[in-house]
Order: C-alpha cells, then sequence, then structure tokens
C-alpha cells in the first residue's frame, strides 16, 4: 500500500529532510510468464496497464520498457492538452480524455499539474477562416467548448500578440478552447506508474523487447535482453518504434517515423499565460511553470530514427514566432531536442486488434499523443481486456486502411501535421 | 540536416530535396482485379524500417529529377545514391 501524498506527508517528511519517502514504483525482476505483457513504458502504455488493473481487475501486468519510463515522447512534448478536433470520431476520444484529465490529479494522488489556461489557434488567411470557424461549430455540436474570436479579441486575450495588418501572416482571427491547457508531462508518466504499481503491475525498466515469438496466429511471449517472458496477449504502445516491434511479428503497419523537435528558452517571468498555435506559419508557444517559453517546430518529411531534427524546422519556426511575437526578439533558447512521431496516412491514431490473435497496437498519434494520454490509456485497456474495442475508439481500428472508412484529420485538426 | 549527393546536380543541402518515401513499390499492373486488402498493402502499409531503408527522393529545388537512396535510418548516414531504373545495390538488400 501506498502513503497517500499530502499536506500533512510533506509536513512529516520534512523532518526527516525528505530523506524517507517511500518509492513510488519497484524495480522487479521479470517473471516467468505474465498475462498481459504491455510494450512501451510512457504514458500511454503505463495508463494502459493502470487502467487493465482498476477497471478490468486485470492482474499478473508486466510493462516492459527499453529505457526508462517516461524518456521517449512523453517526456518530449509540449505538453498541450485540447479536444477541438472536427471529425466526430476524434472529437469523442480527445474528450474522453480531456475529461479524465479534469480528474486526474485526484484520482492518483499525484499532482499532474494541469493546467486550463486555454488553447487559443490563430487563422492567418482567409481559408483559415473559414476553416476555423467551421470548427468551431462542428466541436459546438460535440458539445465541446469552442468560441471564435475576432482580431480585437486575439489581442485582448493574448496582448503580446502581434496583431498588425502589415504582417506577412496577419492575424485574421482565432477559436479559443477554454477548457484545453497543459499538464506536467513528466508527472503524468510517473503518477500512473505509480498507481499501476500499487495495484501489483511489474514495471520493468531497461528491458528492450529483441523479438516476438507466434505460435499459430496467436502469440506465445516475447524475447527481451532481460530473458524470454510468456504471454499471450501483447499490448504495444511504442509510437515512433511502432513498426519495428510489428516488424518482430511479421505484421507491417501504415506508419511513417519522422523526426519532430521543440525548443524551450531561458526563464523568464510570467508573460504568455495560455497556449496560442498557428497552423498556417506553423508555431506554437505556451509557458511553463519555470517560466521557460515551450516552442513546437514542426517534422522533417522523411522517415528518421535519430531524434534529431533538421536546423531550417527550428528556424522557420522561429522565424514565425519572431514575427507573431516581437517582443521575444532578444530571448535566448536554452535547449532543443527531438523525439520520433510515428503518423498514419490519416493522421488519426490507431487502438486496435490485429490480424494476429492476442496482439493490439496503440500507435499512429503522430504529433498529438501527449493530450490522449488518460483516454488511450483507458480506451486501449478496454480493448485488450475485452477483445473488442470501446464504442469511442471503434473508428480507430487498423482495419480502416482496407476499408477505406479513414479519420482524416489533416489540417482539420487545427494544427498541421 | 545532411548532405545529398544528387545523381544530376552534385552536392545539395538536404532541404533543397524532399523525401518521397519507400522506393520499389510496384504499381499494381491490373488495378481493377486488386482486393481491398492488397490496395490497402500498396498504399498504406509501409516497411518503415529502423536501419538501413530503400528511398524515393526528389530535388525540388533543383533539377526537379527523382532517384533513389539507401539510407541508414537510424543515424541518416547515405549509403548509395541510384537513378530511377537502376538496379539497387545488392549489398545493403
Amino acid at each position: 500500500m501506498k502513503n497517500k501524498y499530502s499536506i500533512i506527508s510533506l509536513i512529516k517528511n520534512s523532518f526527516s529532510y525528505h530523506e524517507n519517502w517511500q518509492k513510488a514504483w519497484g524495480d522487479p525482476e521479470p517473471k516467468k510468464e505474465y498475462d498481459i505483457v504491455i510494450i512501451g513504458g510512457g504514458g500511454h502504455g503505463l495508463a494502459t496497464a493502470y487502467y487493465l488493473a482498476k477497471k478490468h481487475n486485470m492482474k499478473n501486468i508486466a510493462v516492459v520498457e527499453k529505457g526508462w519510463i517516461g524518456g521517449g515522447n512523453t517526456g518530449r512534448n509540449t505538453t498541450i492538452i485540447r479536444s477541438n478536433y472536427l471529425w466526430d470520431a476524434s472529437a469523442g476520444l480527445y474528450d474522453h480524455a480531456l475529461k479524465i484529465w479534469e480528474n486526474l490529479s485526484q484520482e492518483l494522488n499525484y499532482n499532474v499539474m494541469f493546467s486550463q489556461r486555454g488553447v487559443m489557434n490563430l487563422a492567418h488567411n482567409l481559408q483559415d477562416v473559414r476553416d476555423l470557424k467551421r470548427r468551431t461549430h462542428a466541436n459546438r455540436l460535440n458539445g465541446i467548448d469552442a468560441v471564435y474570436l475576432n482580431t480585437e479579441q486575439v489581442k485582448k486575450f493574448c496582448p503580446i500578440i502581434n496583431t498588425s495588418p502589415d504582417i506577412r501572416y496577419p492575424v485574421l482571427g482565432g477559436t479559443l478552447q477554454r477548457r484545453a491547457g497543459t499538464a506536467r508531462h513528466d508527472a503524468v508518466a510517473w503518477g500512473y506508474a505509480r498507481g499501476a504499481d500499487e495495484m501489483g503491475v511489474d514495471i520493468i525498466q531497461n528491458c528492450e523487447v529483441k523479438g516476438i515469438k507466434r505460435s499459430g496466429d496467436g502469440i506465445e511471449g516475447i524475447e527481451t535482453t532481460k530473458g524470454f517472458i510468456k504471454t499471450k496477449k501483447i499490448g504495444v504502445v511504442a509510437a515512433g518504434h511502432s513498426s519495428v516491434i510489428a516488424n518482430m511479428a511479421g505484421l507491417k503497419l501504415p506508419l511513417e517515423s519522422k523526426p519532430l523537435q521543440a525548443l524551450v528558452s531561458e526563464p523568464v517571468k510570467p508573460i504568455i499565460d495560455t497556449v496560442v498555435m498557428s497552423n498556417a506559419v506553423h508555431a506554437y508557444v505556451s509557458q511553463s511553470d519555470k517560466g521557460e517559453l515551450v516552442i513546437g517546430a514542426g517534422t522533417d518529411d522523411y522517415v528518421s530514427y535519430s531524434q534529431k531534427g533538421s536546423h531550417e524546422i527550428v528556424e522557420g519556426t522561429l522565424n514565425a514566432i519572431l514575427e507573431l511575437y516581437p517582443i521575444f526578439s532578444r530571448m535566448r533558447m536554452l535547449r532543443q531536442w527531438g523525439g520520433i512521431v510515428d503518423i498514419c496516412p490519416d493522421a488519426s491514431p490507431i487502438i486496435s486488434k490485429t490480424p494476429i490473435k492476442g496482439l493490439y497496437f496503440n500507435c499512429g498519434w503522430g504529433t498529438g499523443g501527449f493530450k490522449a494520454t488518460p483516454g488511450s490509456g483507458d480506451l486501449f485497456a478496454h480493448t485488450i481486456a475485452n477483445d473488442e474495442p470501446h464504442k469511442l475508439n471503434a473508428a480507430f481500428n487498423l482495419n480502416r486502411f482496407v476499408s477505406g472508412d479513414l479519420v482524416d484529420e489533416h489540417g482539420a485538426a487545427a494544427v498541421a501535421h | 540536416m545532411f548532405l545529398i549527393h544528387c545523381p544530376y546536380c552534385g552536392e545539395r543541402e538536404q532541404s533543397e530535396f524532399k523525401a518521397g518515401g519507400e522506393a520499389h513499390i510496384v504499381r499494381p499492373k491490373q488495378p481493377t482485379e486488386l482486393s481491398d486488402d492488397q490496395w490497402a498493402e500498396y498504399l498504406f502499409m509501409r516497411k518503415n524500417i529502423k536501419g538501413v531503408q530503400f528511398e524515393r527522393w526528389v530535388h525540388t529545388h533543383g533539377c526537379r529529377k527523382w532517384f533513389n537512396m539507401v539510407r541508414d535510418t537510424s543515424n541518416d548516414e547515405i549509403k548509395a545514391i541510384y537513378k530511377m531504373g537502376e538496379k539497387p545495390p545488392t549489398k545493403y538488400k
């Protein structure tokens, strides 16, 4: 049983110089056999294990992670959470996640620092204005809060934006989702890890999967750097490396893995209290609680697993940021990094069974998976436990690439992919 | 960012080029006879290899010609470049 985090436990531990805090999760050696093995110890994988144990009363679950938990894309994203997607299927999926976010810190007894500071998407040309208005209406029909703002309202909501009509891409308007915002990404992985560990999930770090052993139309187990682990059910949540795992099982996925970059500035005093995204010029910015500007850049268009992208992608993003926010012209950038994102042809995720019995994939989140973490884990757990998708992820099956029933969120999802 | 040796123009910056995805995916000869599964395989399914991969590239901001490339996607090292229609180098197969 884990001790509850509270103001009392904080005071109590301060007397022992915070040296006696209970470990948040263990460091077990893998058992010979598990009922379910989750490959990938990021937010989505840990959330999946958590909900399998909590909502489906599954026992004997392991999460195997090549590196440290939360060390992949979970710790590399720009922490933006929103649900203002165009299509009904996407709206259902992402708003399911947003509703869980709203109570997640309480549920996990772990402060994920969820902050509903709002996400504003800017329009820079007539087509943007039409698209954003259409999306606002679609969102409201799906019960998702959304408002359209004109240029003056944009300026009022975020005064540092340059709304002058003579910039290269003038701000013609924008949309605002007030329930949207940010969260502390590491805390999400750690909170789910702690919760899952408490319910008996084995979190096995530094354990790379080397092969998948098939038997007939099913699964026999996985070969890892810590030996063979027998299991009949595998949930793969390996983000950029999903295709690598799929190839081990002789399966091909409709994915391409590409580098996506982000960067942070030196910390400054509070200057921007919301998240502002711009599709047309591909620049988005928010400010972390430490005071750093958190800036998201774009993807390179070639397949790469090198976790570094091209310099001109960063340069292009910063050009746009400077045009929109002249106040940042003398800010210095502190760190820049890349993560490998797995992109589907329709820019929507796959949470699905596969032709191989007992093998499930949760992948294809592309450039926007963080926001969905709790919902993705919940729905993937449902899919694995019941061997059937939940109605909210039924549309996100692997077979849609055969049937043609795609969920085309390219460009429609308020940000370029 | 890396340099690419265009077989027609010589060495240029990668930003002059555009990646065209996996190479040697042959367009079906009898499209009308393809099943949905075969179409999905042709249109969407990709090897997406971590390691040595065969790709198509185009020199968009140059001669605008297409060519093939063998590249290690784990470190972006280019192994070989050859023109369209030429046989892929066998040592990377």
